[in-house]
Parts: C-alpha cells; sequence; structure tokens
C-alpha cells in the first residue's frame, strides 16, 4: 500500500508539473495577443498583425500540449484516486465539469476560428476570436483554482449519510474566500512567464541584429506586462495568499518559512537549510521580526510555530516544501529588479541599446517557470498531509485496486512520451523563433 | 433528476462518437484513401479547425459524469486502469499527429505523422468499442464497487474476464467499421476527385461490414447478457431506437449507391445515435453491471451526487449546452463546403 501511494503521488506530482509548464504560458500569452491584436486595430500598422501571428503560432503548438497534458489529470482523479473522488466528486465535480462544459467548448471553438479564420472573419472579427480565446483560457484557470482552492479550504459542503461530501452552496464554491488571491496569483504568474518569454525572444532579436523592428515590440509589450504582473504577485496577491495561509493552514505557514518554534517577533528567514533531525535552521539569514509584521501587521505578533502542532499534522516533506517556497518568492523578487530595470531604461529610450540587459532578458525565461512550479509545489506539499485541508488525508484518497507496479508500468509511459513531446515542442518553438516574425505571412485560408 | 443526468451524459457521449467520428474515421482511411501529399493534407484540413471542439465532448462528457455519478467515475477509471492510460497515450500521439505534422516539409517528418495519425485513430476506435463491450458485458464488481481488470486473460467471457474477450472485440470490430465508414462519408462528402472516388469505395465495402459485425454483435450482446431486452419488453416505445438505428444503416447503403454523400453521412449520423441510445436504453438504470452479483452493479441511483448539486447543475448544464450548440453550429458553418487547399505553410 505504501509502494502504490508513493507511485501514485510520483505519477501525479510529474504529470501536473509537466503539464503546468504550457498552460502558463497559454493563459499568458493568450492576454498578450489580445494586447498585439488590439494595438493593430488601434495604431493600423501590420506590424502588429504579424507580430500577433507569429505568437499564435507558438501559442498553437503550445496550447496543443497543455490540451494533450491536461487530460491525463482528469483521467487520474479517478484511475488513481478513486476514494477522493467518491468523496469529493459531489463538490469539485461541479467546477471540473463546467470547465468542459464552458472553457473547454469557447477555448477550442474559437482556437480553429483564430488560427485559420483570420481572412474569412476580418481584422475585428478575428480580434473577437482573439479574446474569446483568452476569456476561455482564463475560465478554464478559473475552474480548475476553484476545485484547487476547495481542497486547500473547504467550503460549501456537508457530509452526507454515507460520508461523502456534497454542496450546499454554489456560490459558496464559486466565491469560496480561498480563491480571490490564489486565482490572481497564479494568472499573473502565468502573465510573468509569457512576459519573460515575449522579451526574451524581443531581446534575441536585437541582440542577434534581425527583425529588429519586431524585436523592439515584443521587449516593449514584455518588460512593461513583467513589471506591472512581477508587482502585482508580490503585492497585493502573494501577500494575500500568505494571509490566507496563515489564517487557515497555520501548520503550513511555519513549515514553509522554517519556523520550528512559536515565538513573539518572529523572524524571516531568507536562507538557510532545514534540519529535521535537530528541528532547526542551519546557517540562516534572516530579519528579524519581519515575519511577524508580514503576518499580522505587528512587530511583536506572535506566530504558531511547527511545535504547536502534533507531527502527524506536519506536511510531511517540510525541507522540499521550504525550499520551493523560497526559491519562489527569491525569483519572485529578482523578477522585479530586472523588469524595473528594463522599464526605467525604456522609459529613458536606452533599452534597446543596453546590450547587458538584453543578454538577461535573453536568458532569463526559464526562470518563470521555475517560479511557477515551485509556488504550485508550496501549495500542494502545504496540503500534506491532507488531500482535502482536515477532511482527507492523502493516504485515504488512493483508489484500492489498483497495485505499485500497474502505476510505476503507466508512470515510466508517461515519462517516456513526455520527454518525447518536449524535446519535439522544444524543436518546433525554437525553429518558429529562428525563423522570425516578418515571414509569419497570411494564416489561414 | 438522476433519469435528467443519465440522458445528458448519454447525449454528450453520443455527441462525442458522431462529432469525433468522424475525425477518427478519416483518421483510419487516411492512409488508404488519400495517397498524395496534398491529398492527405485535404484531409487534414478537413477535420483541421474541427477535431479539437469534437474532442470536448469527451472531456465535457468526462466532466459532466464525474459531476452527476462520482461513484461510477471513481470505478469504471479505477477499474479500466491500464486501458485508459492507454488510451491517453494514443489520444496524445493522434493529437500532436495532426497537429505537429505542418511544421516541417520534409517527407520523412510527414510519412512519420502519417502513421502515427492514422494508427492512434485506429487503436483508439477498437478500444472504444471494447470499452462500450466491457460495460454491456459487465465487470467482476465486488462489495465496496470497485474492481480491477486486466487487459486480457482467456479470451472468453467468464467471470474473471479481461478487458478484451471475444465479445469486446467484436465490439470493438463493430466500432472500427461504423467509423470507417462514416469518416469515409464525411471526406468524401468535403472532398473532390480520386480522393472523393477511394472515399467511396471504403465506404461501400465498409458498410457491408457494419452490417455483418451489427448482426453478429446483437446475437452475441442477446446470448450473454439477455437481460438487456427487459426494458423493451416492459416499454415497447423503447424500440423507436433501434429503428432510428436501422434507418440510418439503410440509408447508407441506399444514399452509398445514390453516391449521395451529404446524405450518407447524416445516414451514418443517425445510425451511431441510433445504437448508442438503443445501448443506453436497455442497459438503464444500469451504468456498469456487475458480473459478479446483480446487486453489486452500479445504477444511476447508487452512483449519483447530492440533490442540490444535481439541481444547481440543471442551470449551468443547459446554458453551457446551449453556448456550445451555438459554437459549433457556427464553426461548422464557417468552414462548410469542399476544402479549397491552402498554399504550402498555411493550414495544416
Amino acid at each position: 500500500m505504501e509502494d502504490a501511494l508513493i507511485m501514485a503521488r510520483l505519477q501525479f506530482a510529474f504529470t501536473v508539473m509537466f503539464h503546468y509548464l504550457f498552460p502558463q504560458l497559454t493563459m499568458g500569452l493568450a492576454l498578450l495577443i489580445v494586447i498585439l491584436k488590439g494595438m493593430a486595430l488601434w495604431k493600423k500598422n501590420e506590424r502588429y498583425n504579424l507580430s500577433a501571428r507569429f505568437w499564435a503560432k507558438i501559442f498553437a503548438v503550445n496550447f496543443a500540449m497543455g490540451v494533450v497534458t491536461g487530460i491525463p489529470l482528469e483521467f487520474q482523479f479517478g484511475t488513481n484516486w478513486a476514494k477522493f473522488s467518491v468523496f469529493a466528486g459531489g463538490v469539485i465535480g461541479q467546477t471540473l465539469a463546467m470547465e468542459g462544459v464552458f472553457a473547454f467548448f469557447l477555448e477550442s471553438s474559437f482556437l480553429g476560428l483564430f488560427l485559420f479564420g483570420e481572412k474569412k472573419l476580418g481584422q475585428v472579427g478575428h480580434f473577437l476570436a482573439a479574446f474569446m480565446v483568452f476569456l476561455g483560457s482564463w475560465l478554464s484557470g478559473f475552474l480548475i483554482i476553484a476545485t484547487n482552492a476547495w481542497m486547500q479550504h473547504p467550503v460549501a459542503y456537508q457530509v452526507a449519510a454515507d460520508g461523502s461530501v456534497e454542496l450546499t452552496s454554489f456560490w459558496g464554491l464559486l466565491f469560496n474566500p480561498w480563491v480571490g488571491w490564489q486565482y490572481t496569483h497564479t494568472m499573473l504568474g502565468s502573465v510573468i512567464t509569457a512576459a519573460f518569454v515575449m522579451s526574451a525572444v524581443g531581446a534575441y532579436y536585437l541582440l542577434a541584429n534581425r527583425d529588429l523592428e519586431y524585436g523592439k515590440i515584443f521587449l516593449r509589450l514584455g518588460v512593461i506586462a513583467g513589471l506591472i504582473a512581477s508587482v502585482l504577485a508580490a503585492f497585493p496577491t502573494g501577500d494575500g495568499q500568505g494571509k490566507n495561509v496563515a489564517q487557515h493552514q497555520p501548520a503550513t505557514l511555519a513549515a514553509m518559512e522554517g519556523l520550528f518554534e512559536t515565538k513573539e517577533g518572529a523572524e524571516l528567514i531568507l536562507i538557510g537549510q532545514p534540519d529535521m533531525e535537530n528541528l532547526k535552521i542551519d546557517n540562516p539569514i534572516h530579519i528579524p521580526r519581519l515575519l511577524s509584521f508580514l503576518t499580522y501587521n505587528r512587530w511583536m505578533a506572535e506566530v504558531k510555530g511547527l511545535d504547536a502542532f502534533p507531527r502527524e499534522n506536519w506536511p510531511d516533506n517540510i525541507p522540499l516544501l521550504y525550499y520551493s517556497y523560497h526559491i519562489m518568492v527569491g525569483l519572485g523578487t529578482i523578477f522585479i529588479a530586472v523588469m524595473a530595470t528594463a522599464v526605467y531604461l525604456l522609459w529613458r529610450s536606452q533599452l534597446f541599446s543596453t546590450r547587458w540587459l538584453l543578454w538577461i532578458l535573453m536568458l532569463s525565461f526559464p526562470f518563470p517557470y521555475i517560479a511557477n512550479t515551485t509556488g504550485w509545489m508550496t501549495a500542494e506539499l502545504g496540503r500534506q498531509p491532507w488531500l482535502v485541508y482536515g477532511l482527507m488525508r492523502t493516504t485515504e484518497g488512493l483508489s484500492p485496486m489498483i497495485s505499485a507496479g500497474n502505476s510505476l508500468f503507466t508512470l515510466i509511459g508517461f515519462m517516456g512520451m513526455y520527454m518525447i513531446l518536449g524535446l519535439l515542442f522544444l524543436f518546433l518553438v525554437l525553429r518558429e523563433v529562428f525563423h522570425g516574425p516578418a515571414h509569419s505571412g497570411s494564416s489561414g485560408q | 433528476m438522476e433519469i435528467f443526468w443519465f440522458i445528458a451524459v448519454g447525449f454528450m457521449l453520443t455527441m462525442y462518437v458522431i462529432l469525433d467520428g468522424f475525425d477518427l474515421g478519416a483518421g483510419i482511411i487516411h492512409l488508404l484513401a488519400a495517397k498524395s501529399d496534398n491529398q492527405r493534407r485535404t484531409i487534414l484540413n478537413a477535420i483541421g479547425p474541427v477535431w479539437d471542439g469534437n474532442e470536448v465532448w469527451l472531456l465535457a462528457a468526462g466532466g459532466t459524469l464525474y459531476f452527476a455519478f462520482p461513484k461510477l467515475y471513481a470505478s469504471s477509471f479505477s477499474g479500466f486502469y491500464l486501458p485508459l492510460i492507454i488510451v491517453l497515450w494514443l489520444l496524445m500521439l493522434r493529437a500532436v499527429g495532426i497537429e505537429f505534422r505542418h511544421h516541417l516539409r520534409h517527407p520523412l517528418w510527414k510519412s512519420f505523422w502519417d502513421v502515427t495519425f492514422s494508427v492512434a485513430s485506429l487503436l483508439l476506435t477498437i478500444f472504444f468499442g471494447v470499452a462500450l463491450g466491457n460495460v454491456v458485458r459487465g465487470v467482476p464488481l465486488n462489495a465496496e464497487g470497485y474492481f480491477f481488470e486486466p487487459l486480457w486473460t482467456t479470451f472468453t467471457v467468464v467471470p474473471e474476464a479481461g478487458i478484451l474477450d471475444w465479445f469486446t472485440v467484436l465490439m470493438g470490430l463493430v466500432a472500427l467499421f461504423t467509423l470507417t465508414t462514416h469518416g469515409a462519408n464525411f471526406v468524401a462528402m468535403k472532398t473532390e476527385s480520386d480522393l472523393q472516388t477511394r472515399s467511396r469505395t471504403i465506404a461501400r465495402i465498409s458498410t457491408y461490414g457494419v452490417l455483418i459485425t451489427s448482426i453478429l454483435a446483437v446475437i452475441a450482446t442477446s446470448s450473454i447478457r439477455p437481460g438487456i431486452w427487459e426494458n423493451y419488453t416492459k416499454y415497447p416505445w423503447g424500440f423507436i431506437f433501434p429503428l432510428v438505428g436501422l434507418s440510418g444503416l439503410a440509408g447508407m447503403f441506399l444514399y452509398r449507391r445514390k453516391s449521395n454523400d451529404t446524405a450518407a453521412f447524416l445516414s451514418s449520423c443517425a445510425f451511431i445515435a441510433g445504437m448508442a441510445a438503443s445501448t443506453a436504453f436497455g442497459l438503464f438504470p444500469n451504468l456498469l453491471p456487475a458480473s459478479t452479483k446483480s446487486e453489486y452493479s452500479l445504477t444511476i441511483y447508487n452512483t449519483a451526487a447530492g440533490d442540490y448539486g444535481l439541481g444547481v447543475g440543471l442551470v449551468w448544464w443547459s446554458v453551457g449546452m446551449i453556448l456550445a450548440a451555438a459554437y459549433f453550429i457556427y464553426l461548422f458553418y464557417s468552414f462548410r463546403g469542399k476544402i479549397k487547399l491552402p498554399a504550402e505553410g498555411e493550414g495544416y
């Protein structure tokens, strides 16, 4: 049973982490493409249309990857987590089914029109098609976040006679107090990824001295969107999300921050390694009292440490949770610094000739992917040992009849399949980037 | 309430088989009917703008099943573990086969994705038929409502049968011939010249396959699950569903002979809808019959979600379906008529 649990968790972790490499670009890029199409309509400049077409090609490959890697997740709720589905299906079935019925139909129908119907639809119609794709992908994101928010902070339910949960309020589920910050924070994370990717391609064109006009469009949009999203991701959304965790999952907060002992005026640890044998942080660099202030807006407020909670309710992988959280926050801070510098230089009309910063922008596109991934690891590892916080432990959610051997078989299959898909994806996207936007031609019939 | 959701999920699955059925069928005949690169691109451009939306019917049906009958979702998905994951891999390969082919003009690249697309379409179709066969035959549910089936045991219909036995394989063949015909009818309707001629030939031959395998399947079903006729004797109006299926099949023969491709395609739609509704009518109220003890069977009553949730769902599901219908009508209207092959580098 223990082995089967580890296999099922590894398989879900692997497939969901790989999956989320794609939707984060899809959702962010959908917004940036709508902006490019809007600029084309407003400025009547064909370059913006060619830019939108160029990004639409990358969007299409990325979208396809998101779709094919997303299906296994919904399947796994049934295949590997049957008991969880029996328990929670009466509530989260709502949001998952709504995602299919509303978001997927919207996205898939309008994506076909957006990619192949530019000539048929005309420019305004094409802008609207892009907008509908954006709407569909962000709606999809909302319904998934609402599902996850319920697992983080279950509301609007009652326990039925057979022990499973039933929905009691539809709007209560959709407007779970957890949803607001988590949704905005996650969406901003995806805009950061798209902004960094767009800036990286722009910086590459400028450094390689080719497609200069497009490079400048990409950089201008990329760094401005990147700065706005990075700042908003930290405050107010990141801050609000942190306060949610402090209020509803205090053991998680203690584990994330590496706070082993309850204290007044708790310090904020910047760097250090959790030592689980001696329950302390090795080699800490910290700022005194800042954690108390960030959590409760009072310098001397008491923050509960891990010692305030029974050990069986501690997250089961505290070092990984701690590192995930610190990597996310550290990278987020660096994003603000990089994008603020870039926007300042853009304002001073020096960005396009500042080669050292263009190098940084070109090379930094992988980091938002890492930040988004570690952010989700913080949320999911932080929820442990619960599958549904306070209601169902992860150990209780497993399918009863699936052996570890069968799960390992499919996990290995996914790894092989995803390695090939990942290589193909990189190959096709890099090809488009090297091909360049000037030759995007007209798309569709 | 449960009955409504039984019909709703059945409707969505039927829409899936009709819509994705024609692009799966187009995939099956892809290598046989289309001989040149231009012809293969014609097939891909015929399904290109719609295949993804068609497949969403499967996801939305799955989501609705999870929402309305969570216990069934949990039991069947964990029980059919291996075949479902294999279906996932095939869905992925098929999707990238369609979407990645046109990115590179090298003939080897194109051939590779053509074969991937076609083989994945063929295997998926057979697997979907096998899945239906498993539901009709029943599975070894235990008292908690769980089961696990290996891929195969002895290929005979015994209580400890695997996913594949002679009956489910027969159902796989029914699906194969049905969707081959359906897809060939679609390609014939959307294309011209010798691609159309070859598609018509395939459709004509394959329609006979549909007839033969369907007769065998009806006989086999009656022998291993005689209970499937109970609802029909109780409520004879149910015979309207097999009747729709039969007239669809008659139409498939008649209009194929007249080379009226659109009518033949609509006939194969009617055949699929009629047969799906007939099966659902025979199974009702069972969702997954048990081959162990009949009281272990999963029905719409012992797997449904709470009443409040199902009631709320009624509202948003209806709104969602109206919207989806509007998108699909607009989408199919936008891409109506024969395919004009776009220049190389554009479209698929």
